[in-house]
């Protein structure tokens, strides 16, 4: 049994909202850059130009890249062979409440989805727990911010809508929330399992970096052609018109019921952001 | 080549503002998001004063990050403007001209556009540290308690922005994308 303090991972999430919503992560700067070379329309340029300008000034004067600094997805390996010390959750959303405090983030979260009253500190984090064999403990945590997740969709397919089914589903998303999540997005699909399975599949969809394709040869072209057909719509960015309407697609699918495809549809805007640290 | 365009906006200027103009503003804008627009309708139907001037007014959509020391104001990019769409024809009705947010709008405010003279803008959505550096100063004016969204009163200085959808209907994110894709 491996011991880790509860305060560990308070300071571990503290440091990490305030990085991954200040500096964006390497891949997406690189697809981002690789899009502005490859785009052809004057608008769109001048647009991918402003963008890259923008994630500079963030990272240079450690400023939220977007002001919308999310809701605070934290996800948690845990190595079965781990004993924390202390409430893990309560240590979590006191990371997220000293992150946001001080790394004077906004601060976007309500008590109630009815009641709407502001719970002011950014708690509680939307927290996803896997427990792996082993004595490690993996923290991500990735701010979302809600003007993509609002295009976000799921769908209940039947088997024999198939893969084309599943193809159209996607692109229907995308072409459908056009400029609204702020394009060039990232679009996270999850495909299987049970209703909730295949959104949260969707979520870690974008966990994954963007440089890395599916292990599956059959998934990774299936991300590399909805990537193309996405980037042939002409919604461009910012849906002023243009080749670079996203970023990259990636997949994570499972195992699912004779009678279904669930077929979930996660988009995130170009500031896909998100950090990991292993204790 | 971008217009500038000095605040407050008139319904006469905003009728020569034309879809897909990219322009920069300066003068005074105020900030609201949906739960300050909700307040403003509520206001309004109740006959009541507004605690802004809403004759040729220009409202940007945005729930800025806090001020660091030393800052105006934090990162202040364009929230999703089609959560304003139900109160924005009642703001232009009693004289909002001008229209700061991204995305699209109902045809209910493309109507009231068209009807009283108003242009919707787009600023760049995800680049909230850039436009944040044309916001030379910031103070509240209601709604305190909505926190980030509490109505700013801010003093903007040449803030890009692109004309999508003007006082005749004309709308970018159709034209800009058909135009691209006849190139291909």
């Amino acid at each position: 049994m491996r011991e880790i303090n509860a305060n560990l991972i308070t300071e571990t999430v503290a440091k990490l909202c305030i990085e991954a919503n200040c500096v964006l992560p390497c891949d997406i700067k690189a697809r981002i850059e690789e899009a502005r070379k490859a785009e052809p329309w004057p608008t769109a340029q001048g647009i991918l130009d402003k963008i890259i300008e923008n994630y500079g000034i963030a990272e240079r004067n450690t400023v939220p890249i977007c002001q919308d600094t999310g809701v605070c997805c934290v996800f948690l390996k845990i190595g079965q062979e781990v004993h924390i010390t202390g409430d893990i959750n309560e240590a979590v959303n006191e990371g997220v409440r000293r992150g946001y405090g001080e790394g004077y983030l906004r601060k976007s979260v309500v008590k109630d989805p009815l009641r709407r009253v502001n719970t002011g500190d950014n708690t509680p984090a939307m927290l996803y727990e896997e427990i792996f064999p082993g004595d490690k403990l993996e923290i991500t945590v990735a701010p979302k911010g809600f003007g993509s997740e609002n295009m976000s969709r799921i769908a209940m397919l039947k088997p024999s809508d198939g893969i084309e089914g599943v193809k159209a589903f996607i692109l229907k998303t995308v072409e459908e929330a056009g400029p609204n999540p702020c394009p060039p997005v990232v679009v996270g699909v999850g495909i299987g399992g049970t209703f909730d399975k295949a959104a949260y599949l969707a979520k870690k969809a974008l966990m994954r970096r963007t440089d890395e394709p599916n292990a599956d040869p059959f998934y990774a072209e299936l991300e590399a052609e909805m990537l193309g057909k996405i980037n042939s719509l002409g919604i461009g960015p910012q849906g002023f018109g243009g080749k670079t309407t996203a970023l990259a697609v990636n997949i994570e699918w499972m195992p699912t019921h004779i009678a279904g495809l669930p077929v979930a549809v996660n988009i995130n805007c170009h500031v896909t952001r998100h950090k990991t640290v292993t204790l | 080549m971008e217009r500038k365009i000095t605040l407050p906006i008139t319904r006469e200027t905003a009728r020569t503002i034309k879809s897909g103009e990219s322009c920069l503003l300066s003068g005074v804008i105020y900030t609201a998001r949906d739960a300050a627009h909700k307040r403003l309708v509520e206001l309004v139907e109740k006959g009541k004063k507004l605690p802004f001037e809403i004759k040729d007014a220009t409202i940007y959509y945005v729930g800025p990050t806090p001020a660091k020391p030393g800052q105006v104001i934090g990162s202040a990019g364009p929230t999703t403007s089609y959560r304003m769409d139900a109160y924005s024809p009642i703001l232009i009705r009693e004289g909002e001209t001008g229209m700061i947010g991204k995305g699209k709008r109902s045809a209910e405010v493309v109507a009231a556009m068209k009807e009283y003279g108003a242009v919707y803008f787009a600023a760049i959505g995800g680049a909230g540290a850039l436009l944040s550096s044309c916001i030379k100063s910031a103070e509240i004016v209601c709604y305190e308690d909505l926190g980030a969204e509490a109505v700013r009163r801010l003093v903007v200085e040449d803030l890009p922005v692109v004309a999508v959808i003007d006082s005749e209907g004309n709308n970018l994110y159709e034209k800009g994308r058909a135009e691209y894709l006849k190139t291909i």
